[in-house]
């Protein structure tokens, strides 16, 4: 089983459509996938058209009071599921804080383990923030994909990641970012983009595109590659699951 | 997606199968938005061809297997239909390629995999044949909520059959079944799958599939019924449809006629080689006949010219078929006669299986020209003829009275029988017959006796076993059990005695014939006959332990409580009669 997350300390850079598409394209691929909405706004639960909600809340499935199992919702597509959002967890980094430090960032690692046995791909939907969730988020990956705005500021926050990622002790996530939401007119999305995917190795390749299309998924309540799948917008997608695909490989 | 939660069949005339869909939908629409399925893998066609040997020993065993392909890729797929209470296990899958569904596959050819794990034991040594072939195309339609998220699916499959293997309705018939439908729960959603189950369960003209069974086997069992035929229609044990009151001379023509419906549905099996089962089958039911003929003939009524004819002509059945059956036996025992060598390579053995299958292609041909003679066709016909004539009460020819009449009763001889005599007297009398034979030629035997003794007493003790089985309807369950388990016991003794020493001589002769053929080199063939020498050598070891142990095995059945078995046994039976 590997674990992906989408991540990035800003919001409204593209995450949740990242994970979406990525995580529609895996079970498309023949991986049996689960995407966990993490974020308390339930973007993606939204697009899935499930409701976000978990029975008992956050607490109940931090705690251990309920298998994450028996929060996992089928999706309309074939080997992929969702565990939804739940309002409650804008309070997740106060349930996490119990305990011995040393596991508190640990924690959903360890919920996460005994989906090995039902899937291969799992795909986690990190709510903007630094916080003990995001951190627990890159201790269970084995890739983060950040989705990067053109700026020269959101390298910074790549090269802080990666800092922050290279002071863990045993496992250590694999991170690649993309740059998303590009608008080939602006020279400096174009400057930054040539630049950055040229010299750096931790960046991908494929760019997505700002376009009306993924505004759309939203209205559509579904994937990209389901509405237009012949769409600049759902080849990209294609081709960054590729590269994420490759590395792990 | 969960597997089919509910599963339903449209019960109506071909014509108004359209229409009973129609009304299923038009049910589900009044609670569910409904759309056809939106992106996901095709279900569209698939074309399955089910499998199982001649006789039936996955269906038996509560396995299904079918031979599944689905856009061009075919997969074995292994179902358990044995009811369980914690519902029945997942099907085992095995990709195949190159597989031919309307071949038959020996249980040595399966690609391994783990269907092959799953079912070689269960089949070995035969093959399997294929049943009938079931080609469908199955439509999917999502039951949406109010978020129009798909909560449920409803699956309508309809399936056609193209090809029936066995059976009666021929090969190239297209044949449609009624639709299936089936309800299919979406991962947390259990409400509305069960809501649509209960709605389309008051659809008209809409009844449960397979209530309490499987929905695979529901199908099969349909298709097998449209093409003329059902499962577990053939074994070999005998089965005949008789009855305590019966009279004498119908059951015993009933008997036989079961017997020889044995040997006739045995005949193409043979004759195409499919596997060694047939032959041995074919066999079984002829030694049965010749017992029968021997030990009940003389209730048929029959000139005794006549029924020593029948009899004749059943033995040169039975020997004709020996051959081939004596070198089957070597080629099936030949795994484990390579693994028992110590001092030769199994390496060595292998001229030896090379003429085996030689010498076996040779006999084979005069197996299949015996069986495609005039003469095995007048014998069956002739014979099936005669017992049809008494089996349906018919007045009998004239001729002259039995031989067992003219003779007097002794304790080995059944008394003359009487007119009227019905199927629980003939029963209880032949079989008692038979016991003490064995009991008396048995009991004689000493460490001294000489080998013939026990193999004479293994052709008693078959003749009671056959005497047994023939009556088995009429026997009490319980007793005949406990008097079957012993003699069991006690044939596998006897017939290990004896087998070993046949093949011990047979392997002898066959040395001599290769060595006379000089089909290898010298050096070679030296090599074979001492391993040849190894092999009976083994083949000694195990006569000697049969030898043993016959003491033991012949008190348990037929010492005090042997006999006592016996007599509650007969008495039941007599008492019904």
């Amino acid at each position: 089983m590997k674990i992906y997350a989408t991540y990035n300390i800003k919001g409204g850079v593209g995450k949740t459509t990242t994970a979406v598409n990525l995580a529609y394209l895996a079970a498309a691929d023949g991986l049996r996938t689960v995407l966990w909405d993490l974020d308390p706004q339930g973007a993606a639960s939204f697009m899935f058209r499930v409701k976000p909600r978990v029975k008992g809340g956050g607490r109940a499935l931090i705690r251990g009071q309920r298998s994450l199992d028996d929060a996992i919702k089928g999706t309309d597509f074939e080997r992929l599921d969702l565990i939804p959002a739940d309002f409650t967890y804008r309070n997740m980094d106060l349930l996490l804080d119990k305990g011995p430090e040393a596991k508190q960032s640990r924690k959903l690692s360890k919920l996460l383990a005994p989906l090995a046995v039902e899937y291969d791909a799992v795909f986690l939907d990190c709510p903007p923030s630094i916080s003990l969730v995001s951190e627990n988020v890159l201790h269970a990956a084995d890739t983060i994909i950040v989705p990067l705005i053109p700026t020269t500021l959101s390298v910074r926050t790549l090269e802080q990641l990666t800092d922050f990622v290279a002071g863990f002790s045993g496992h250590r996530p694999d991170v690649l970012a993309f740059f998303s939401m590009v608008d080939r007119r602006k020279k400096l999305h174009r400057e930054i983009t040539e630049e950055l995917s040229a010299k750096r190795p931790d960046v991908a390749a494929t760019i997505v595109p700002s376009v009306a299309l993924i505004e759309r998924m939203s209205v559509e309540r579904s994937p990209v590659s389901v509405f237009a799948p012949g769409s600049a917008a759902a080849k990209s997608y294609r081709a960054l699951w590729a590269e994420v695909r490759e590395r792990l490989e | 997606m969960t597997p089919g939660l509910a599963g339903f069949v449209v019960a109506d005339a071909e014509p108004h199968w359209n229409d009973a869909l129609d009304s299923v939908m038009a049910a589900l629409a009044e609670t569910f938005a409904i759309a056809p399925e939106r992106a996901s893998a095709p279900r569209g066609a698939r074309r399955r061809t089910w499998l199982d040997t001649f006789d039936w020993r996955l269906y038996r065993a509560g396995l299904l297997l079918e031979y599944v392909t689905a856009s061009r890729a075919g997969q074995l797929v292994l179902t358990s239909v044995g009811a369980s209470a914690a519902g029945n296990p997942e099907p085992v899958v095995q990709p195949v390629t190159g597989w031919r569904a309307a071949q038959p596959c020996l249980s040595d050819h399966l690609p391994d995999g783990p269907v092959t794990d799953r079912i070689a034991g269960v089949i070995a040594p035969r093959a399997l044949l294929p049943l009938v072939t079931v080609a469908s195309t199955t439509s999917v339609t999502s039951l949406l909520n109010e978020d129009g998220k798909t909560v449920a699916r409803l699956l309508i499959e309809r399936p056609v059959i193209t090809a029936g293997h066995i059976g009666t309705h021929g090969s190239t018939a297209r044949i449609s079944l009624p639709p299936r439908l089936s309800v299919t729960e979406v991962r947390g959603y259990p409400g509305p799958a069960r809501r649509a189950a209960r709605i389309m369960a008051l659809a008209p003209q809409i009844e449960p599939g397979a209530p309490g069974g499987s929905p695979e086997k529901a199908l099969l069992d349909e298709a097998l019924a449209v093409i003329g035929t059902r499962a577990a229609n053939y074994s070999n044990k005998v089965d005949a449809k008789i009855t305590t009151d019966m009279a004498a001379a119908r059951a015993v023509a009933t008997i036989l006629l079961t017997l020889l419906g044995a040997v006739e549905v045995n005949v193409n099996g043979v004759l195409r080689d499919t596997d060694t089962e047939f032959l041995h089958d074919l066999r079984v039911a002829v030694r049965r006949t010749r017992a029968a003929i021997k030990l009940l003939g003389e209730a048929l009524g029959l000139a005794d010219d006549v029924l020593d004819q029948f009899a004749a002509d059943f033995k040169w059945l039975g020997d004709v078929t020996t051959p081939v059956r004596d070198l089957d036996v070597h080629l099936l025992d030949f795994a484990d006669m390579t693994a028992e060598l110590k001092a030769a390579k199994p390496t060595d053995l292998d001229p030896f299986r090379d003429f085996l299958v030689q010498r076996r292609a040779r006999e084979f041909r005069a197996l299949a020209r015996a069986l495609r003679s005039p003469r095995f066709g007048q014998l069956t016909a002739d014979w099936r003829a005669t017992l049809t004539t008494i089996a349906d009460g018919k007045p009998r020819r004239a001729g002259q009275p039995g031989k067992g009449a003219a003779k007097r009763a002794t304790p080995d001889r059944p008394a003359p029988l009487a007119s009227a005599q019905t199927a629980g007297a003939l029963a209880t009398d032949r079989t008692g017959v038979a016991f003490r034979k064995v009991a008396r030629r048995g009991g004689a035997i000493t460490r001294d006796s000489p080998a013939e003794s026990l193999h004479d007493l293994r052709k008693r003790a078959k003749e009671l076993r056959y005497a047994l089985e023939f009556f088995a309807p009429l026997h009490d369950k319980q007793a005949y059990g406990a008097v079957l388990g012993d003699l069991k016991r006690l044939q596998d003794c006897l017939g290990e005695f004896q087998d070993t020493e046949v093949q011990i001589e047979e392997i002898r002769a066959l040395a001599e014939a290769m060595l006379g053929a000089q089909a290898v080199s010298r050096g070679a063939i030296a090599r074979t006959v001492l391993a040849m020498g190894e092999v009976t050598a083994a083949l000694a070891t195990r006569q000697v332990a049969a030898r043993d142990a016959f003491e033991n095995r012949f008190a348990g059945f037929a010492g005090s409580d042997g006999q006592r078995r016996m007599a509650v046994l007969l008495h039941r039976t007599g008492g019904a009669a």
